[in-house]
């Protein structure tokens, strides 16, 4: 699974992007914050503070209990200010 | 045919009256049309900003600015639809982003231009940082303001 990174969370975990092999145990986006959560990386706890990080899901905004494919790309980012 | 909906985003800077005289040809019989313009400003929290940096999803940003203007298009039966949304660098004074709605009459084309900024301020994948003249830079924190602009359309 590809995971995308944006703005200071991007800055904050020093990485655009990664490839992951997702765990059995992971089948929503919430579940994936969890374990990216538990990561000992920097920024890692990031992932456990809710509500601070949005999802989208192939390029789809998500919630907490969107469903994940081992073929998604997952992007995580801070609340967004366009305009 | 002719396209309803316009969307551009990019690096290049864009021309109000141009992109105003284009949804015109594409619209006759509109009644009205509404715009706004987003314009970097040249301070923050009374800090001098020397630029803006502009990060986006280029995968996800044109899906989800098409996908606001369309909401535009139908909840208000808009003639036509035109948003810019520029990305990379910009310095104050340069326009960020354009949204017109050309309607029948007044009101809906008003509304919707308020709708089209409001959404996307909060749901289309944009994120601003200021550059300060101190060589510092911070990221823009989203507004409890601008999610409350962003609810009254729900």
């Amino acid at each position: 699974m590809r995971l995308l990174y944006f703005a200071w969370l991007r800055e904050r975990l020093g990485r655009a992007e990664e490839e992951i092999a997702l765990p059995s145990s992971v089948r929503t986006v919430g579940e994936l914050m969890a374990w990216l959560g538990k990561r000992e990386v920097p920024g890692g706890a990031l992932f456990g503070e809710s509500g601070v990080i949005r999802a989208a899901v192939n390029q789809e905004l998500a919630g907490p209990e969107t469903r994940l494919s081992e073929g998604d790309e997952v992007a995580f980012f801070p609340p967004m200010t366009g305009g | 045919m002719r396209e309803r909906v316009v969307v551009r985003i990019g690096t290049v800077d864009f021309d109000p009256g141009a992109e105003f005289r284009l949804l015109c040809e594409r619209t006759g019989g509109a009644g009205g049309i509404g715009s706004f313009v987003g314009i970097v400003r040249g301070e923050a929290g009374g800090r001098a900003i020397t630029a803006m940096t502009l990060e986006h999803y280029p995968a996800m940003t044109e899906r989800a600015v098409r996908a606001i203007a369309e909401e535009a298009q139908r909840r208000w039966g808009l003639l036509g639809v035109t948003v810019v949304h520029r990305v990379g660098r910009l310095v104050p004074g340069e326009q960020i982003v354009l949204v017109m709605a050309a309607a029948a009459h007044r009101a809906p084309a008003l509304a919707a231009t308020s709708f089209l900024i409001d959404w996307l301020k909060t749901k289309a994948p944009f994120w601003k940082k200021e550059h300060f003249a101190d060589g510092t830079a911070a990221w823009v924190a989203a507004e409890a303001a601008d999610e409350a602009a962003a609810a009254r359309w729900r």
